[in-house]
């Protein structure tokens, strides 16, 4: 393990967590623009964070450990999740601990001790929340996956950060397969992530909330965990979404410490446009009927399933 | 990838992309934009059919592009409208399949026709053998949209969607049919949707409906008595 290595996986890290809740804060100010309302301030992500820390948790009578444990758990997954994905450089020593398929599984494990934890305390908003995320997770984990084995088929690796090297240093083409697999990854991006389509992050209308319904029952500490691990969720999404399918200006092996300096403003610039983009299509569109979100995740494993074969008969 | 000329790639994404429309025509709830897809589907054809033109030096294909775009982009789509408008069947679906449903078995199609245009691309000497199994699965997808749709709207677009798949088909097994087949199709193509339309007035006038679930039945059934037809209906032959 070379230093610049060490360099490149603990600044991924840090800015991981740093700037989750900014990338958060950023696409809820762009909302409100879009919406035509006054735009809270973009720290208020940190802020609600640190407010949540400096209160006293209230845990109901009948929680077993188990809800106690969760938001560490879930935290601790998204965090490692971050530490996976290159979002900067892709010479990452965590790497070879997992590939984008045990990515996969890592985000499952954080959505089953999410649902577990809703279930635990035994109330009804719980545990219909749960049954609601594991019917969106089942729909959307094979088309997660599929979108995965599109870019693997064509860089020949399930590693993260071998795709993304391999993809940013090819020659320039147009690759069908890729195009709709990107569609269907920003899909499975809503979808996964409680935005609008599928479900209402800003709402807290009882019959609708799928997110919002599992960590009703947590306080202070667990919830500023909670809240900060699902910014980590949009931000580690994001970030997967640019090593497929926007993997240019990372650093490779090649470059050099000034390569990693370098793709510190790209990933900012990334970001931000992506922030907008969110901000867009949530403000277009109008949230689909728990009834219809099968239908919307089946178009997404569709697209990437087609992505797939048009790969494998045109080789594009 | 790296070493495709750029032509050839962007005829990939119009092959890709027509695979798609098929989809969304699968996927499509209202008629109104069934017919719209078919003409975007049009648009593709004629753009793939100037890239292989252009590309091959074949002067017919030239021609035959032409024909696509005032056949499948102007006339059909604009006589298919205004049927609709006449006809007033804005909202003419309700697929027999749930969306999700049909999506996989589309999807199984699209591997079946893969599998079977294999051998076949293996024959053919053109540059765009590839796409052959994409215009198989197109039309295996028409198929499917017709057999899931009940109303008639629906299927004649289902079917003029096929007619594109023949051709697309055809253009990149042999660089297009002779020109005088090809305008006997489009004749054809014409003239069917043409006397469709009449169908449509007299299914309608029938049935009160044009829904084709009706023509099941063999004997009058009660509630069309109302409809007060001069001679009952005898048989789904007939029709």
């Amino acid at each position: 393990m070379k230093p610049l290595e060490i360099l490149t996986q603990a600044l991924e890290l840090i800015a991981a967590l740093a700037a989750a809740p900014l990338f958060l804060g950023w696409v809820n100010q762009c909302r409100a623009w879009l919406q035509n309302r006054r735009a809270p301030s973009i720290w208020l992500p940190y802020r609600g964070i640190r407010k949540l820390f400096h209160k006293d948790a209230v845990i109901a009578e009948n929680a077993s450990p188990l809800f106690r444990l969760a938001p560490y758990i879930v935290f601790g997954a998204m965090l490692v999740a971050a530490g996976i994905i290159p979002s900067m450089g892709t010479r990452l020593p965590f790497t070879i601990a997992a590939d984008a398929i045990a990515l996969v599984g890592l985000l499952a494990t954080a959505r089953v001790f999410l649902s577990l934890a809703a279930i635990d305390i035994g109330t009804a908003f719980g545990t219909l929340g749960a049954r609601r995320e594991m019917m969106v997770g089942f729909l959307a984990e094979p088309a997660l996956l599929m979108v995965i084995f599109v870019a693997s088929i064509i860089s020949a690796t399930t590693a993260l950060p071998a795709i993304a090297e391999n993809l940013a240093t090819q020659t320039l083409g147009l690759y069908p397969s890729l195009a709709f697999t990107a569609v269907a990854f920003t899909l499975i991006l809503l979808a996964e992530n409680a935005r609008i389509p599928i479900d209402n992050p800003a709402t807290h209308l009882e019959l609708t909330m799928i997110h919002e319904a599992m960590v009703l029952e947590y306080s202070a500490r667990h919830l500023a965990l909670m809240e900060w691990a699902a910014a980590l969720k949009l931000f580690n999404y994001a970030c997967i979404g640019f090593a497929l399918f926007l993997p240019w200006g990372i650093s490779t092996g090649a470059g050099g410490p000034l390569s990693l300096l370098a793709s510190i403003p790209l990933l900012a610039a990334k970001l931000t446009v992506t922030g907008a983009a969110l901000a867009f299509i949530e403000t277009i569109s109008a949230k689909l009927r728990v009834f219809r979100a099968p239908e919307f995740l089946a178009i997404a494993f569709m697209l990437a399933v087609l992505g797939l074969l048009v790969h494998l008969l045109l080789g594009a | 990838m790296a070493g495709t000329p750029f032509d050839l790639q962007l005829l990939n994404l119009c092959a890709a992309l027509l695979l798609l429309l098929s989809f969304a025509m699968l996927a499509q709830r209202r008629v109104v934009i069934l017919v719209n897809l078919l003409a975007i589907q049009g648009v593709l054809l004629f753009v793939a059919t100037l890239l292989l033109a252009w590309r091959t030096g074949e002067r017919h294909l030239y021609l035959s592009a032409g024909l696509t775009l005032a056949l499948k982009v102007v006339l059909l789509p604009w006589l298919l409208h205004r049927l609709i408008r006449r006809l007033q069947v804005y909202w003419d679906t309700e697929p027999l399949l749930n969306i999700s449903g049909t999506m996989l078995v589309g999807l199984l199609v699209v591997v079946f026709a893969f599998g079977l245009a294999q051998p076949i691309a293996a024959l053919a000497s053109t540059a765009t053998r590839s796409a052959i199994g994409i215009a198989l699965a197109v039309i295996l997808l028409s198929f499917v949209t017709m057999i899931t749709r009940r109303k008639a709207m629906s299927q004649v677009v289902g079917f003029l969607s096929m007619e594109n798949g023949l051709f697309f088909g055809a253009m990149s097994a042999t660089y297009g049919m002779p020109m005088i087949v090809e305008f006997g199709v489009a004749l054809d193509v014409l003239v069917a949707v043409l006397v469709l339309g009449v169908f449509f007035f007299q299914i309608r006038e029938q049935f009160d409906s044009l829904d084709l679930h009706h023509f099941e039945s063999l004997k009058e059934s009660p509630a069309f008595k109302k409809s007060a037809s001069p001679e009952p209906v005898r048989s789904a032959q007939e029709h």
